[in-house]
């Protein structure tokens, strides 16, 4: 009996441990690919010779990329979308959730369900679309020309985010909030005194959210910032890729590295960020995803 | 009821008494003046409304007023003029799109086409996507050493952090076509697979992303690759939640790894196994445009497998200005995503008394 035991014991773990060894390379070889292919030489990287380390190790693909002030722009426009757009959908999250949260509002079924019924049904992109548009011509007839702004204002709302500061803020216990007041706090003091750095956790793990998706915001700052010099650092990369991998572009590339290098440098310099705050937010992710169970 | 004394009148237990409910006495009041009541409540409150007004606001112009645009699918498609001061048609772009009257044969075909794409690449998304987060979590409980198995988490969740433009990218950059001209092989990941003999050494050198026939396999691994590691989170914590009892009780009985596997593991996950599956089926409907326009963005070739109901949309609205019937198509899609996300649910709720929204 006891033999039978260790035999499937054994294979189950071999197994265990060579798929999860395999997948987890795999799924970090793109980027070592990207890595090494942005800093080896034309040669190498145009007749495909590298496999995972990088040949004919030159810096003048980044080089040149950091003196591209096309590209500051664009990082800069990202750092811009990144921290006004995370800062007004947090505020107006954390504000929301807490009124929410709390059982003496009136309505609060039917405001809850304002909320909900968009993750169920969502317009879709045309008549998203149509409604910038329409939002665009309103905001540059108050004066804001600059459609960063809109981009900051009018999109990266997301109901799950409102509704898991509001079960964190329900969780509160409710003793604290009473002494509180009792103590003479205004309701805005009991948000900013007691809920705020009681749910700190569920705060950093929403922001996170909301960072996240406006680095990575694509889409909508392509279609709605009329302006090029305006546009974030993904719709940069992709109108560079569109340039580059035109195979006609390529006879007339005259540079030492390769055209790809280019595209592999501008990957890398868009997930480094990402990469040095990745293992400092890991856990909060793990965490926001265990919190998603949502309850009504 | 009302009007007899009964009603009113309580024992007043301190002192042995009849005395009037207080209680009931407001609660005549407020049957009375209800909006009265309202108004007050809600006055003494105000400080709350006040905050919850821009999220109220933020949700209405651009969540709400989009489906205000939805409108524009029963209308007169006429550019100029905004939704509201057209003429409402009926249903016939609807009936255009699903039954491909005259003029609008083509179009209605393309519909169609992209009806059993975007239903495809849910489906098989569902075969082989939801299945290996499951598995992912069942091998990382194997890994003992806390180190190792973190590590490789982290890896595996790497992905997941990439911007849809960065992922389709290195997708685009690692399967490109080689170029006849100068010679140049074509990517890495395509000359792997051809290696291997999975595709030909011609379908590798003209790109798969130009042949229909591997754009789902495409859009499944990539899929794979970049969430099977973070989704695998929800099932890890369910497996860590097991008492490690429940383990030493079956091997006592004898239960070998397999045996603890389907009946200690199995059916502690169960319950979320079904949950994440209902959700996954929910939103079946709404697959990612982002991805798709980026892996197939004016590749005319790829169309007839990789457009899909969001995509045909936004395409039909951009090179032919037919925002009516835009609008008609990602209406049905929607609604019958919504039907969906309200039936699972539904069975939710009743299969394991949890309700998801």
């Amino acid at each position: 009996m006891k033999r039978k035991l260790e035999i499937s014991e054994l294979v189950f773990k071999v197994i265990a441990y060579t798929f999860l060894t395999v997948f987890a390379l795999l799924c970090l070889y793109p980027f070592l690919y990207a890595i090494s292919a942005s800093i080896s030489g034309r040669h190498a990287v145009e007749y495909q010779e590298l496999i995972l380390f990088p040949k004919n190790i030159q810096f003048e693909a980044f080089r040149d990329m950091f003196g591209n002030n096309q590209f500051w722009n664009a990082y800069s426009n990202t750092l811009f979308l990144t921290i006004y757009g995370t800062i007004w959908s947090l505020v107006i999250a954390i504000l929301g959730g807490y009124a929410l949260s709390k059982k003496r509002l009136l309505f609060r079924k039917g405001f809850n369900f304002f909320l909900v019924f968009t993750m169920w049904f969502s317009a879709g992109i045309v008549p998203q679309y149509l409604n910038y548009l329409a939002t665009k011509s309103v905001f540059n007839s108050v004066g804001i020309m600059d459609d960063k702004w809109l981009v900051v204002i009018a999109m990266g709302m997301a109901a799950m985010n409102t509704i898991l500061l509001r079960n964190a803020f329900e969780n509160v216990p409710s003793e604290i909030e009473e002494a509180a007041i009792v103590d003479g706090a205004s309701e805005f003091q009991v948000l900013t005194k007691v809920h705020i750095p009681m749910s700190k956790s569920t705060i950093a793990t929403v922001a996170l959210f909301f960072a996240i998706s406006r680095w990575n915001g694509y889409f909508w700052a392509r279609q709605m910032i009329s302006n090029n010099n305006e546009q974030p650092l993904q719709v940069f990369i992709r109108n560079q890729l569109e340039q580059y991998t035109d195979l006609e572009q390529l006879a007339s590339w005259t540079k030492d590295y390769a055209a790809d290098s280019v595209i592999f440098a501008l990957i890398v310099c868009s997930i480094i960020p990402i990469l040095i705050i990745y293992p400092f937010i890991q856990k909060y992710f793990a965490k926001g995803t265990n919190a998603g169970g949502v309850k009504e | 009821m009302k009007g007899q004394a009964g009603d009113y009148l309580i024992l007043d237990q301190a002192t042995g008494r009849y005395r009037e409910d207080p209680e009931q006495v407001v609660r005549d009041d407020v049957e009375k003046h209800y909006w009265l009541h309202v108004g007050r409540t809600m006055l003494k409150d105000w400080r709350l409304y006040v905050m919850l007004v821009p999220t109220l606001l933020v949700f209405l112009f651009w969540r709400y007023m989009p489906m205000y645009e939805l409108l524009g699918s029963f209308k007169v498609n006429d550019v100029v003029k905004p939704v509201a001061d057209q003429y409402f048609m009926g249903f016939s772009n609807f009936k255009a799109l699903l039954l491909g009257t005259g003029t609008s044969a083509r179009l209605a075909t393309e519909f169609w086409r992209a009806m059993r794409n975007t239903f495809l690449l849910s489906f098989y998304g569902l075969l082989f996507g939801f299945p290996m987060p499951i598995i992912l979590a069942l091998f990382f409980n194997e890994v003992k050493s806390d180190l190792l198995r973190s590590g490789m988490q982290v890896f595996t969740y790497l992905p997941k952090f990439m911007s849809t433009v960065v992922m389709t990218s290195l997708v685009i950059m690692l399967i490109r076509q080689g170029s006849p001209a100068t010679g140049a092989p074509p990517g890495i990941i395509s000359r792997a697979l051809a290696g291997l003999g999975l595709i030909t050494q011609e379908t590798a050198q003209n790109g798969l992303l130009n042949n229909p026939a591997y754009f789902r396999a495409i859009y499944q691994i990539s899929g794979i690759w970049e969430t099977a590691g973070y989704d695998s989170i929800v099932f890890f914590a369910a497996i860590i939640a097991i008492s490690p009892t429940s383990y030493e009780a079956a091997q006592i009985d004898g239960a070998g790894k397999w045996a603890q596997m389907r009946y200690v593991v199995l059916p502690s996950i169960l319950s979320t196994i079904v949950i994440m599956l209902i959700t996954r089926i929910g939103s079946m409907l709404s697959i990612g445009y982002e991805k798709v326009l980026l892996l197939n963005e004016e590749n005319n070739a790829i169309y007839q497998t990789s457009e899909v109901i969001s995509t045909f949309a936004w395409r039909i609205k951009t090179t032919q200005d037919q925002s009516g019937m835009a609008s008609a198509a990602e209406m049905m899609n929607n609604v019958v995503g919504m039907l969906l996300v309200i039936g699972a649910n539904t069975i939710a709720r009743k299969a394991s008394n949890v309700s998801l929204y």
